[in-house]
């Protein structure tokens, strides 16, 4: 695999001569993958901040239906919440808001663009992405998209309510719901620019892990980190396409007249002139990708938990094939499996069957990955850096909400708890949390990367802990809820008598969610302090193996100031027995007679 | 009070980057480093990863000991083996949870950081991976085998005795409707919907009532077009869309026109055998001990029938109906005696969001001896009867929609 040799040493002038970059092209409109890769976590931890205030706001009204909040009105002003409390209509766009936020912009665009921009070249050795424009426009591309969700929220009519899976003829129809207005066309539009962000994104990655990796680095050597990020490059590449064609076939049924989605529709007093066309299709094109999205979220924090948690074992990850095999295992089968959110939709019974297969084969997968991470921690020798602690939040909540996935793949049981709160409890878990706490992990671990400071550990730990408590505390709760037969995205529950007894967990759940998100603010405060105020970071803190670590600590345009680095081993040469240091990074030459892995 | 929040949350926050400042000092006077852990660190949290288990593990236990019964014993016959399964289910992914939350807690609780240790160096081993990818494989496959054995029974086809009901939603109401003595549906279309006919059920008068209103409705634009001409004071964008109008009701009318006649089993059309379909609203009774093969329909957007004391759900699609059957075996009062509770009912619930008031689309559902049931049902109204009743009324209708036109015109023009 010397093949990249040549590629390293021709861009070698990079390294060396450094003209001066004007402050909006360093900025701004820059085209080092570092930049960006501060770029896209900025632009995510504010979309992330907006996304937990919206989640507070509905919460308010779950825990306390009818209950007058001031600060309700306080943000979303009389209109959606006169006196304090939640319009109906509010309640529902703030739910698909939320929704939307955090699968997209923060899980998608702020994981993956944050940590594929920072680690891909650095770990595989490159002076930059393969394309430094490409990759410029796919920020851009995102920042828009940004800017136009959250400008949905302004619109006459309110933001898109139909809940983030935007089902026509809801979606389709602007008479259906005021949300269906202005506020969806701006969704749509959005999620345009969202996936040209990720298109772009993605295509760059996978080119640069393909092409650009340095002298000595095979695939087999290549930390699980990127193995991770190119399977999700790869998956988003090929189903965000999909997306596109139904979220265009969407806007030619509102604004076009035309009928992919719509058949024999009677609203508001009228016969509608549309026939021929199916809501089904929208739903299988939709989950198409939006299955194999739940692993582009999963699969960045479950390659960023790997390497830390190596790291931090002071430990080879065990079984670093079987990681790499699951991996492409899982990112096979999230193709093949999306019919299993649409059991209840009058699918081919038939049909059904099959995606209850192929859905409960992911759990193979997923529990190799899971007994992995264990044995890794066994008779290692851990040090809790905060974000070491994220990582094995993350295996935890991994666990915890994979299983419950078991019933839910099964159709039988789907059919009665599809749709209901053992959903929201299932996905949040496996997938909200596991993400967020592989995103969080991964700052602390690589904020000396990126910032060239240290953050405080301290309150790392009261953030770690606070926010595994609350979030447990949020979602765990929610499986009772929803096995009771709670449906979601419901305003209120005070008119299903059959529900009391379960509802009194829901202020339970909304004061854990409140505790959470201020926790949230320590993580800020942190953040920020310590850009301007950490302790200085050295070159290698965590004592790490992979390649980012053999960077100046000061962010050169080029990364390494000399030839970049020749790799001779694999990145998890922790504790190796045939040396005296308890980590060998990638750089170092084998020993004569030392056995490779 | 809202300046008083406000001015607690920024004192907060400047109290915490204070404390943060203080921190930091202290740090700089002792010389030590974020990236070394100290040993009290590193024990603080391995103890905590203990403590948050067993603190976790209770929280667990003591809601499954409170919520554990999350529904009443299912009213249907299939319910009993969705139940079986889930328990099967249940106990199983329980047992896993505690097992691998355990194993991942107090590894991390015992190998925390210790200066003399060298952690193990262990990469592979081909025995345990094959261990922990057969386990979970053979788990899986009883898992797929049990759950398709009950899902094929689910979705399997309805016995011919089955009664059939149709269920249709709106925003936001379900209407029932039962195929009549002829156990035959009439046919349905649409583009029949008026406020007199809420199922669009096809009949011949239904037809020729429809197209006389929507001749009355054309020949009514075409007089504000007529009108606008002789004297216009409408922008010629607005006269597009009259006309576009009337191209709409047009179509509509072809497609009225283009409606097929069908022979059904019992010798009526399906055309004819709606006249003694039965149609209810708010209440749907069904009987106790016999199948029941629904079929759903939507008038506008997506909705979902979940019916959790069932065990049942189907989305109801505009344009495709669905279908779902089920044998409901404890009646209504059977329950509320089971649960001691008077007022305790079966319900219907809408599970696709659908607009604002989703969250209270609703329907009680009444299990019925089938003496009870069949006393209930012939109280009902036949579709024919309901409406002779209100056909004057429908006719007022007509002219009170001419008249809204009308108005609405003039208000348009008033501007």
């Amino acid at each position: 695999m010397g093949a990249t040799s040549e590629h390293g040493h021709g861009n070698d002038h990079h390294g060396h001569h450094h003209h001066e970059e004007s402050w909006v092209r360093k900025y701004i409109f820059s085209e080092d993958h570092k930049m960006i890769s501060k770029q896209f976590l900025i632009t995510a931890i504010f979309m992330g901040i907006v996304a937990v205030m919206l989640s507070i706001f509905f919460r308010l009204q779950l825990g306390w239906p009818g209950e007058k909040f001031g600060v309700l009105n306080f943000f979303l002003g009389d209109k959606w919440a006169p006196e304090g409390v939640l319009d109906r209509n509010a309640y529902l766009a703030l739910v698909t808001i939320h929704g939307t936020i955090m699968v997209f912009f923060v899980l998608t665009g702020g994981l993956s663009g944050t940590f594929a921009n920072l680690l891909i070249p650095l770990q595989v050795g490159a002076r930059d992405m393969a394309s430094g424009f490409l990759n410029m426009l796919s920020y851009w591309a995102f920042a828009i998209s940004s800017v136009i969700m959250i400008a949905s929220l302004f619109v006459e009519g309110g933001a898109a309510s139909g809940g983030w899976t935007v089902y026509p003829p809801l979606s389709a129809l602007p008479q259906a719901m005021p949300g269906s207005g202005t506020g969806m066309t701006l969704w749509l539009v959005s999620m345009v620019f969202f996936i040209a962000s990720s298109l772009l994104g993605g295509l760059n990655y996978i080119v640069t892990i393909i092409n650009l990796r340095t002298k000595g680095m095979s695939m087999t050597r290549l930390p699980l980190t990127i193995w991770a990020l190119l399977v999700t490059a790869i998956l988003g590449v090929l189903s965000f396409p999909v997306l596109v064609s139904a979220v265009v076939l969407l806007l030619m049924d509102r604004s076009f007249g035309t009928a992919f989605y719509l058949s024999d529709i009677y609203i508001q007093g009228e016969a509608l002139d549309v026939t021929g066309g199916s809501p089904l299709l929208f739903q299988h094109l939709f989950w198409f990708l939006g299955h194999p999205e739940v692993y582009i979220v999963l699969l960045p924090a479950l390659g960023i938990s790997s390497e830390i948690i190596a790291t931090n074992s002071r430990k080879p990850i065990f079984g670093y094939k079987a990681m790499i095999g699951s991996i492409l295992a899982i990112g096979f089968l999230s193709f093949i499996v999306w019919g299993h959110h649409m059991f209840v939709t009058g699918m081919n019974p038939f049909l059904g069957s099959v995606f209850v297969f192929t859905t409960l084969l992911i759990a193979i997968p997923s529990a190799v990955k899971g007994f992995n991470y264990i044995t890794t921690l066994y008779q290692g020798n851990i040090r809790f850096t905060p974000g070491m602690l994220f990582s094995i939040g993350l295996v935890s909540t991994f666990l915890t909400g994979g299983l419950t996935g078991i019933i839910l793949a099964d159709s039988a049981l789907d059919v009665n708890v599809h749709d209901t709160y053992f959903v929201v409890a299932h996905f949040h878990i496996v997938m909200g949390m596991s993400a967020i706490f592989g995103m969080l992990g991964g700052v602390y671990h690589w904020f000396p990367k990126m910032f060239g400071k240290m953050m405080n550990n301290k309150l790392g730990y009261v953030h770690f802990w606070l926010t595994l408590v609350c979030g447990y505390g949020v979602f765990f709760p929610m499986h009772f809820v929803g096995m009771a037969g709670a449906p979601r995205r419901y305003y209120d529950y005070s008119e299903f008598p059959f529900l009391d007894w379960v509802m009194n967990l829901n202020p339970i759940i909304s004061v854990f969610a409140i505790v959470g998100a201020a926790a949230q603010i320590l993580f800020l405060i942190n953040f920020f302090h310590s850009i301007f105020y950490g302790q200085a970071a050295t070159q290698n803190p965590w004592a790490s193996n992979t390649l980012e670590w053999t960077t100046p600590v000061k962010h050169l345009h080029g990364n390494w100031p000399g030839a970049i680095p020749e790799v001779h081993r694999w990145a998890y040469d922790y504790s190796n027995p045939e040396h005296e240091e308890d980590f060998v990074p990638q750089v170092v030459p084998m020993k004569p007679g030392e056995h490779a892995h | 009070m809202k300046l008083l929040i406000i001015l607690v949350i920024v004192l907060a926050i400047i109290a915490l980057v204070q404390l943060t400042k203080v921190y930091d000092l202290t740090r700089s006077l002792r010389k030590t480093r974020e990236e070394e852990i100290t040993p009290a660190d590193n024990k603080m949290n391995a103890n905590l990863m203990l403590v948050w288990m067993i603190v976790f593990f209770i929280g667990t236990i003591v809601l499954y000991g409170k919520y554990h019964t999350y529904l009443p014993d299912s009213a249907s016959e299939h319910g009993k083996d969705v139940d079986w399964l889930m328990d099967l289910n249940l106990w199983m992914i329980t047992i896993m949870f505690f097992i691998m939350n355990a194993m991942l807690f107090l590894t991390a609780w015992k190998f925390h950081y210790k200066k003399d240790r060298k952690a193990k160096f262990f990469a592979h081993d081909n025995r345990l991976e094959m261990i922990w990818t057969g386990i979970p494989g053979v788990a899986m496959a009883f898992i797929i085998v049990f759950g398709l054995i009950t899902w094929n029974k689910i979705t399997g086809p309805a016995s011919a005795e089955a009664i059939q009901v149709e269920v249709y939603s709106k925003q936001f109401d379900w209407t029932v409707r039962y195929a009549g003595d002829n156990k035959t549906f009439g046919a349905s279309s649409f583009n029949l919907i008026s406020t007199d006919n809420a199922l669009g059920l096809v009949t011949r008068e239904k037809i020729q009532s429809k197209l006389t209103e929507i001749d009355a409705e054309i020949e009514t634009v075409k007089k504000q077009i007529e009108e606008n001409k002789k004297l216009p004071v409408m922008p010629d964008s607005y006269i597009e869309t009259l006309q576009d109008k009337i191209f709409r009701l047009q179509r509509h009318k072809q497609r009225i026109l283009d409606l097929n006649e069908n022979k059904t089993a019992t010798g009526l059309s399906d055309w004819e055998s709606g006249a003694d379909d039965r149609i209810a609203k708010g209440e749907m009774h069904l009987p106790v001990g016999k199948e029941v093969e629904f079929i759903f329909r939507s008038q506008d957007v997506i909705h979902s029938a979940y019916m959790p004391h069932f065990r049942a759900q189907m989305n109801a699609v505009p344009g495709v109906p669905t279908r779902f059957k089920m044998t409901p075996i404890i009646t209504t009062k059977e329950m509320r005696k089971k649960l001691g509770d008077d007022k305790f009912d079966y319900i219907l619930l809408c599970n696709k969001v659908c607009g604002a008031a989703h969250f209270n689309m609703q329907m009680t559902v009444i299990i019925d001896s089938p003496e009870d049931y069949a006393t209930w049902l012939a109280k009902q109204k036949t579709f024919v009867a309901e409406e002779k009743k209100e056909e004057p009324a429908a006719k007022s209708d007509t002219t009170a929609t001419a008249m809204n036109n009308m108005g609405a015109n003039a208000v348009v023009a008033a501007k």
